[in-house]
């Protein structure tokens, strides 16, 4: 690690003042951000805690909306009540998220803000067409995910909350990559509020929507309905884990059993 | 009689003494200690597979904080420090000596791996040191790498040593080859297979580290470090790269997490401590980060092989032929020479009756972290190598592949039996573990099981390894004949105290199989002191007076004969004080745990009583007898141990995904004599793990400029808890004949057995598809691209 400063403001209008400086960097969980130092590929000249800012934390039902705080930890949203009983899909990702440590450190909004191609939460987040609150502004989710760690986050800008309009149904199931247990092909579905949608993460370098999946499912909600579209190899990820066809296979065997999952 | 309760001697499940400091985190690891004026070491090691170094400069480096020295190996060698030495040597077919290019401590005029050493900054903290190694300018001339064995004997290769041709150490063989020929000539049936053993990163838990010290008063230099074998380390460094006599130099290997063979070798950060110690009077550490370790340690395996078995028409083996090329990496680690030699060819006859054998090896340099022995060492490419043959001969026979190897079994009544390839097993019973591991596994039921996965979308399959290896290693003259430059016996000391708690000094060392446990309830057994009264010591040479360390499962067979060797001086001397204090002959005392008794009568005498007046000798046959009570034995096997047995593993796999799950494994092994039952078990188990480890998930990945792809737990898949399935273990024994305690060794076991048996699980579970064999590691996405391979093929 690289020497850095240090500041925990207590609220997000400080945080946002202390993130101008255009070397500072925000921290959550840390599970993402401390390893990358450790390893000395970042080199923060501050590091800007959120963990003080009461107002980032907890998960409230607001309307048809599950609204979860940015700080809140993947073992809060995944032992939560109200999510248990809204968007059972949802806590079921959270609970397969990483190891127990993972689960207890690492928060959605540091997740979410990092966009890993291989992490779980942004298939929720597009899947569900949740709604990403900032300190600036609310984003939809089919405009929030950029690219591979990109979104459409200001350098200053702090991710606050995550709306999640309740679904009809939903599923989510992943391949895990066998040495690093991040997401290797992984399809979130839902139907609701806001329509058929299918979210594929891990297998590309962003998360994505799937759209002949959706039309398959708008026509007939059913497994084998998914089962039968085929995703295109064409830019998908390719490591020593598995190519980009394996992946694309892979993304139809995982959006099927995502189908059955839901129900 | 004085007995122990509860019975703590051989057979008992005594819990492991050592547990309650580790449980507790009371272990004492090389990076525990930290010592006034002490400074940190950071070494700046290679990005480049292979390149040359024009120029390196250090002064914006040595001009940062903290910093104290900044050193190369142009430091190095003007202070004529000698490169890390190889202790084994092998004869290429024509007599000729292998090729040994020097292995500098830090690089000098070239870098051949990744991660090889090229200079070391040392600073007042850690991270000052990796700052200023940071800072230190190299100026690399980029050479074209060889990243695999194929690259580096492609004629015109550039070549990775001066002055060795096509890239190869050695080109050795065993066996005559004009008789196998002709056997194969005769034969009804050939089976030939190609097979790669897959490169392994050892991971041990706790990364390498070293304390080098100096104490400008006495001259003498002290190295604490993770290391299996501390008096080796002192021998090889010492004499060869430092030029410090023994005698002023100490080497302390404390607590160690985990070695698998990686914490054998003298490694350049030892040398590197321990002369900056001395260079700068100051304590200097250096600890590895994890990424460190994936490019430092020696890796493990490597090996790929043409095989062929020929066969008559019943289905015994005739002879077999086998030509292997060996990865031996950038440069020659301490024992790399013999792993794919003496400890491979040599057990290509494993249990089996083949009466002729030959095995080519070639050695090969390649621009990669050294290679050499991980838990099993050139063991379980020999088994893999004959277990996977035995499956596809008996699929290409039609017999079926449990009674193909019964028909070449060594029978049970054979024994002493002599191999082909130099071995002679002394005993073993391989019809007694096939069938308990067939009962246990229930292998007779298996098809109704398969059905059942079947209905639920799934292939099962079913494996077996019937397999053996040496260990126990090694008869000094013998290993010496076959190029080994070290002996291979043991030492130990017992320590009778005057109120009879005993100190056993020993020359193996403990690094998780729980020494301090097996080996107190060996004198619990033999002179009646409870294990909770014996204290084991290990890992310094300042305490223990010589020893070869631990590793190819030789400290119960090897170190453990010496201290019973010792015991049994202790016992004679015991029984002449005996003699003197009961006025009886000394033919006529009895010795039996801890009671000296004249034969025939109630008269007796205890250890204690023995000791205490060995210790106060008042009255004491001072005339005839030393004074103390304390004897040290060395002890030179006779012959390897052979340990074998039956592996079974039964597999799942998920067509859809590819992903293979172990659904059971059942293991059943002749270790020989059991002390600990308990702890036979965790190693067994643990070497199963890394077989499960090895063939379903583990392999290290080089793109093809020499990058390490799999150069982190992000990318290097280590067997998890719920990768592995239900592990039933059990023991069939039949007894070592040549040394003392019938012991054989059972750490490696696991790790041999086990992957063939797991491979050959899942080839069965693939039957359908036409798989003949298949690269370890079955991974998903390979076991998809067969099945989807397979449906196209049958699509079409
Ligand atoms: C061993 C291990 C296994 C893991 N396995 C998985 C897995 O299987 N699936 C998975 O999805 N994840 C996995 N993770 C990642 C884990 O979920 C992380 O915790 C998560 O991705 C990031 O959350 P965090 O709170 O730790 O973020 P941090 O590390 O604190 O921050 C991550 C990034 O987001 C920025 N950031 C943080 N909070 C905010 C905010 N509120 N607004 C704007 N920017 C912010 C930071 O500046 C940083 O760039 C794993 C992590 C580890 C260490």
């Amino acid at each position: 690690m690289y020497d850095f400063a240090y500041h925990k403001p207590a609220s997000v209008a400080d945080a946002v003042k202390l993130l101008a400086d255009p070397d500072a960097k925000a921290v959550s969980g840390g599970h993402t951000l401390l390893p990358a130092l450790k390893h000395r590929l970042n080199k923060p000249s501050a590091l800007v805690d959120l963990s003080g800012i009461a107002e980032l934390k907890g998960i409230r039902r607001v309307g048809n909306a599950i609204v979860i705080g940015a700080l809140t930890r993947h073992v809060e949203v995944a032992t939560s009540a109200e999510v248990a009983a809204s968007i059972p899909a949802l806590a079921y990702l959270a609970g397969h998220i990483g190891d127990v440590q993972v689960r207890n450190r690492g928060t959605i909004g540091g997740s979410v803000s990092n966009n890993d191609p291989a992490a779980d939460y942004p298939a929720a987040v597009l899947g569900l067409g949740a709604t990403v609150h900032t300190s600036a502004r609310k984003i939809a989710a089919d405009d929030f995910f950029l690219g591979m760690f990109t979104t459409a986050l200001e350098p200053n800008e702090i991710l606050t909350a995550i709306e999640f309009p309740i679904p009809e149904k939903a599923g989510y199931a992943k391949m895990k990559n066998p040495a690093s247990r991040y997401v290797m092909a992984g399809a979130f579905v839902s139907k609701g509020p806001m329509g058929v949608r299918v979210a594929i993460n891990g297998a590309a370098p962003c998360v994505f929507r799937q759209a002949d999946m959706e039309k398959a499912l708008s026509a007939n909600w059913s497994a084998d309905a998914v089962a039968a579209v085929k995703q295109a190899a064409d830019g998908l990820n390719a490591d020593i884990h598995g190519s980009a066809e394996y992946r694309a296979h892979l993304v139809t065997v995982m959006a099927k059993r995502a189908v059955a999952a839901a129900g | 009689m004085n007995v122990v309760t509860p019975f703590e001697g051989i057979g008992a499940s005594v819990r492991r003494k050592e547990d309650f400091r580790f449980l507790q985190g009371r272990g004492a690891y090389t990076d525990d200690f930290n010592r006034q004026g002490q400074l940190h070491a950071w070494i700046l090691r290679s990005p480049h597979a292979h390149a040359r170094i024009k120029a390196v400069d250090t002064k914006a480096a040595a001009a940062m904080p903290g910093v104290v020295a900044v050193f190369t190996g142009a430091d190095m060698a003007r202070d004529n420090i000698g490169g890390l030495p190889c202790g084994w040597q092998i004869h290429n077919k024509d007599g000729s000596p292998m090729a040994e290019p020097p292995h500098p401590v830090l690089a000098i005029d070239k870098v051949r791996h990744v991660g090889d050493p090229v200079a070391v900054a040392i600073a007042a903290t850690r991270e000052q040191a990796r700052d200023a190694a940071e800072a230190i300018l190299v100026d690399y001339d980029v050479l074209p790498a060889a990243a695999t064995m194929d690259a580096a004997l492609k004629p015109g290769a550039a070549p990775i040593h001066d002055g060795v041709a096509g890239n190869l150490c050695y080109d050795w063989h065993i066996g005559d080859k004009a008789v196998v020929d002709a056997a194969f000539a005769s034969a009804a049936k050939v089976v030939s297979l190609d097979l790669v053993n897959n490169r392994l990163i050892p991971n041990a838990m706790e990364p390498r580290a070293a304390l080098g010290e100096f104490d400008r008063t006495t001259g003498d230099y002290t190295l604490t470090t993770t290391s299996q074998n501390p008096h080796v380390i002192r021998l090889l460094m010492g004499a060869n790269v430092l030029h410090i006599p023994e005698s002023k130099l100490r080497v302390v290997a404390p607590d160690v997490g985990g070695g698998f063979g990686s914490k054998i070798y003298h490694y350049a950060e030892e040398a590197i401590v321990t002369w900056s110690a001395g260079k700068l009077a100051r304590p200097v550490k250096w600890t590895a980060d994890r990424s460190e370790s994936f490019m430092s340690d020696a890796h493990g395996r490597d090996h790929v092989s043409h095989a062929e078995l020929a066969l008559d028409a019943e289905g015994k083996i005739l002879g077999l032929r086998v030509s292997t090329l060996a990865n031996m990496g950038a440069y020659l680690s301490t024992f790399a020479p013999c792993v794919p030699t003496y400890l491979y060819a040599t057990l290509l006859a494993g249990v089996y009756t083949t009466p002729v054998i030959y095995c080519e090896v070639k050695a090969v340099f390649t621009n990669t972290v050294p290679v050499d022995a991980y838990r099993g060492a050139g063991r379980p490419e020999a088994t893999f190598l004959l277990e996977r043959l035995m499956d596809v001969a008996a699929q290409e026979t039609g017999i079926d592949r449990v009674d193909l190897r019964r028909r070449n079994f060594i029978p049970t009544d054979a024994f002493p039996y002599q191999t082909p390839v130099a071995l002679q097993y002394d005993s073993g019973n391989y019809h007694a573990t096939l069938d308990e591991a067939l009962k246990t596994s229930d292998w007779a039921g298996f098809e109704a099981r398969r059905a059942e996965s079947a209905k639920r979308g799934k292939l099962r399959g079913i494996g077996i390894s019937t397999y053996l290896e040496a260990c126990g290693i090694a008869p000094s003259a013998v290993v010496g004949s076959l190029g080994a430059r070290a002996g291979l016996y043991e030492v130990g000391t017992i320590r009778v105290h005057p109120t009879g708690s005993v100190t056993v000094l020993t020359g193996a060392h403990s690094h998780g199989q729980g020494h301090e446990t097996t080996f107190a309830q060996l004198v619990a057994d033999k002179l009646g002191v409870p294990t909770a009264q014996v204290d084991i010591v290990h890992g310094d040479t300042a305490k223990v007076p010589f020893g070869m360390g631990t590793y190819g499962s030789r400290s119960l067979a090897v170190g453990g004969s010496a201290m019973m060797k010792a015991m049994d001086k202790i016992i004679a001397k015991g029984k002449r004080i005996a003699a003197h204090l009961m006025e009886a002959s000394v033919d006529d005392i009895e010795f039996d745990r801890g009671t000296f008794r004249v034969a025939g009568t109630d008269k007796t005498k205890a250890l204690v009583d023995i000791s205490v007046a060995a210790y106060v000798p008042h009255n004491y046959p001072i005339e005839e007898l030393e004074p103390g009570l304390e004897e040290t034995a060395f002890y030179d096997p006779k012959n390897f141990t052979y340990p074998g047995g039956c592996h079974i593993a039964e597999v799942e796999i998920d067509p859809e995904t590819g992903k293979v799950s172990m659904v059971n494994f059942t293991a059943v092994d002749d270790v020989g004599r059991v002390i600990n039952p308990m702890i036979v078990e965790g190693q067994v188990q643990g070497g199963i793990a890394q077989g499960i480890g090895q063939a379903l998930l583990e392999t290290c990945v080089y793109d093809a400029s020499g990058q390490l792809l799999s150069g982190s737990m992000m990318d290097y898949t280590m067997p998890r808890a719920d990768d592995l399935a239900p592990v039933s273990v059990a023991t069939h024994t039949t007894l070592c004949t040549h040394n003392p305690l019938g012991v054989k060794g059972c750490g490696e076991v696991g790790a041999i057995g086990s992957p063939p048996a797991v491979i050959n699980a899942v080839v069965d579970a693939l039957r359908d598809y036409g798989v003949r064999t298949l690269d370890m590691p079955a991974t998903p996405a390979k076991i998809w691209q067969i099945i989807n391979g397979g449906r196209r093929m049958a699509a079409e």
